[in-house]
């Protein structure tokens, strides 16, 4: 049992990381992951709604889908609208200081389709609400994973002088393309050994 | 149709193409644009999807445009995309169920897509029906295009073929790299330098002919 | 820049109209919604249920009807009419006698998880074909899993010792010389691996679930579904 959920988390983290494998979530990733530092705060926030709509989708598959399957896209939809509200509201009254860092990052989260595509592969796969946390927590952390790799190599790409054509997101573009060259070294992970 | 009126129309329809193309120009809507082009099918499929949720939501939204409060907008946006998706996506089950399953979770994906919420933004609620839905069909076929050259480039090089036709006889040795995700990435970005040189080289020509002509 | 003024003009809308908007939007969506799922709903699980006909017919040479098995309580395959739960297909073929069963199993390959469904009968302890139903292997290499002709017919011939410590199917590369040796593909030995894998787990778990050979479910009333 624990090895299956081991075989999930690492399989989300790396072998189909989200954004590199799957492009899932990639305007923030080549629109905000110009510092590391912020890289980070997103990808944390990324994760735990991630987390919570994964539950919230675990528990409307259960529920309410069966009875009326056409509103499953609806649903998830407004699950992780209201998420990242309320979501908002939480940190803004526990953590006036979080909040104020989080700042601007929150509402973006509506439209990162790495949530949406995390609560849809979830369903499509039939995980239970257990393994989707664990999906979920693995999908998040190879979100933040890329976008501090990204964030990193962009920093210093800043300093270095690069013809003008080349600046911006075609680059952006190359350097992804180079990261999950890498990435797929990852393949195997689980079936390579005996 | 007055001649006004026409050529208004076509700048609308047009602009979506190569000018203010979405994915070229502005660079919105990567995720299915990377996700799906490994073959020049699957990027026709999900390019004319996206189109219809983009003309049906464009073309309701700019007939509701007066009746619809600033504050909600927002999420009447959202539902009335989710809504069009959810038809295109069970359309597209009935009607070709193997493109459907090759595509998977990117139709529903659509639904997130920024063209469409930043089209019904920036265009359609502030437009009528008429130019709203010349605006939808250029940015759709903008989009398509987009998707289509990606499709083709990354399935020639990636497997030698054309919309699943052999182009290069047994003895070509395709290049594997091109149809898996690094290559998505790295295809994109030679494409987009590629917009960019020919931008900057426009803009070089105009410049010149500016100067030459002030002399 | 009309717009802000257009704003600030008007009084801010009553919270019922604003409610009002949204039940408006919601109620259409809703209608436009179920509109078309009923509308689709045939088809779309014709489409299905032919896909997953097509699969099973496949895998089990002969078959021209199939019957849902699902898992009972106390640990035993029992018809599933309603099809609520499926672990398992049953096989018939034209006559109604029993032709094999088709089992479904999924488990993590080189990239991604591999789906896929295979022929099994029991009386014989033969595999009777295999089919990848979902895969993301790399193009050209795993993916031959798929499309290589020789490894997929090769599943249609594979027998097995019944007393033999599990796991019963035993991947080699290069030639196989017993009928219960799957030959791996030249460049894709893991994926190979993978789906070899898969099998002899699905194999381990299914066979003391399935029925005694010769006391299978009969096909249901009505010929179930025909080919």
């Amino acid at each position: 049992m624990s090895g299956e959920l081991l075989y999930i988390f690492i399989s989300a983290l790396l072998v189909n990381n989200f954004v590199l494998s799957y492009f899932l979530g990639l305007c923030p990733f080549f629109g905000v992951s110009g510092k590391i530092d912020t890289a980070v705060r997103l990808g944390a926030a990324t994760t735990f709604v991630m987390v919570v709509a994964s539950l919230c989708a675990s528990f409307l598959h259960a529920f309410v889908l069966p009875y009326a399957p056409y509103l499953q896209l609806i649903s998830y939809i407004l699950v992780i609208a209201s998420t990242v509200q309320f979501v908002e509201m939480f940190i803004k009254k526990i953590s006036p200081a979080l909040f104020r860092a989080l700042g601007i990052f929150l509402p973006l989260i509506t439209t990162n389709c790495a949530i949406l595509g995390l609560v849809l592969f979830q369903t499509s796969r039939q995980y239970s609400a257990l393994e989707g946390v664990v999906y979920a927590v693995g999908a998040g952390g190879g979100f933040t994973l890329a976008l501090v790799l990204m964030a990193g190599i962009r920093e210093e790409a800043e300093l270095s002088d690069l013809p003008k054509v080349v600046r911006g997101t075609a680059m952006s573009l190359l350097i992804a393309g180079m990261i999950s060259l890498a990435f797929m070294g990852f393949a195997g992970l689980f079936s390579g050994g005996e | 149709m007055s001649l006004e009126t026409q050529g208004r129309a076509w700048q609308e329809y047009s602009k979506g193409l190569w000018r203010e193309n979405p994915i070229f120009a502005m660079v919105l809507g990567m995720c299915p644009t990377l996700a799906v082009t490994n073959s020049a099918i699957n990027a026709l499929a999900m390019g004319l999807a996206t189109t219809f949720v983009l003309v049906g939501s464009s073309t309701l939204i700019s007939l509701l445009r007066n009746h619809i409060p600033k504050q909600v907008r927002i999420s009447t946006f959202i539902v009335v995309i989710a809504t069009f998706v959810t038809v295109a996506d069970y359309t597209l089950e009935a009607i070709a169920y193997d493109i459907h399953k090759e595509l998977g979770a990117f139709i529903a994906l659509i639904v997130v897509n920024c063209i469409i919420l930043g089209r019904q933004e920036a265009f359609a609620s502030k437009n009528t029906v008429f130019y709203s839905i010349m605006d939808a069909l250029g940015m759709g076929s903008g989009f398509t295009f987009a998707l289509l050259l990606l499709g083709s480039s990354r399935e020639i090089l990636g497997s030698g073929s054309l919309f699943g036709i052999d182009l290069f006889g047994p003895h070509y040795e395709p290049w594997v790299i091109m149809i898996l995700p690094p290559g998505g990435f790295i295809m994109l970005g030679l494409i987009l330098l590629g917009f960019n040189a020919l931008g900057e080289w426009r803009q070089r020509l105009r410049d010149e002919t500016r100067t030459g002509e002030a002399a | 820049m009309s717009v802000e003024l257009e704003g600030s003009k008007q009084a801010e809308p009553s919270a019922f109209r604003l409610v009002g908007t949204l039940g408006l939007a919601g109620l259409v969506s809703g209608f436009a919604i179920v509109g078309i799922y009923v509308a689709t709903l045939p088809k779309i699980t014709a489409n299905k249920k032919a896909a997953l006909q097509h699969a099973i017919f496949e895998v089990v040479p002969g078959a021209a009807h199939t019957q849902a098995l699902r898992l009972s309580d106390e640990g035993r395959m029992v018809p599933d009419p309603e099809e609520e739960a499926p672990a398992v297909y049953a096989a018939y073929d034209e006559s109604g006698a029993f032709a094999g069963y088709a089992i479904p199993a999924k488990g993590p390959g080189f990239q991604d998880t591999i789906a896929l469904i295979f022929g099994y009968r029991p009386a014989e302890h033969a595999i009777t074909g295999l089919r990848v139903l979902e895969s993301r292997e790399t193009p050209g290499l795993g993916d031959k899993i798929v499309k290589d002709q020789a490894f997929v017919e090769q599943w249609g011939k594979l027998r097995f010792d019944p007393s033999a410590a599990p796991p019963v199917l035993e991947l080699v590369k290069g030639k196989a010389s017993n009928p219960h040796q799957v030959e791996a593909i030249t460049g894709a030995t893991i994926s190979s691996r993978s789906v070899t894998k898969i099998v002899n787990k699905a194999l381990a778990e299914r066979t003391p679930q399935l029925p005694e050979p010769g006391s299978e479910p009969p096909l249901a009333g009505g010929g179930g579904e025909q080919r």
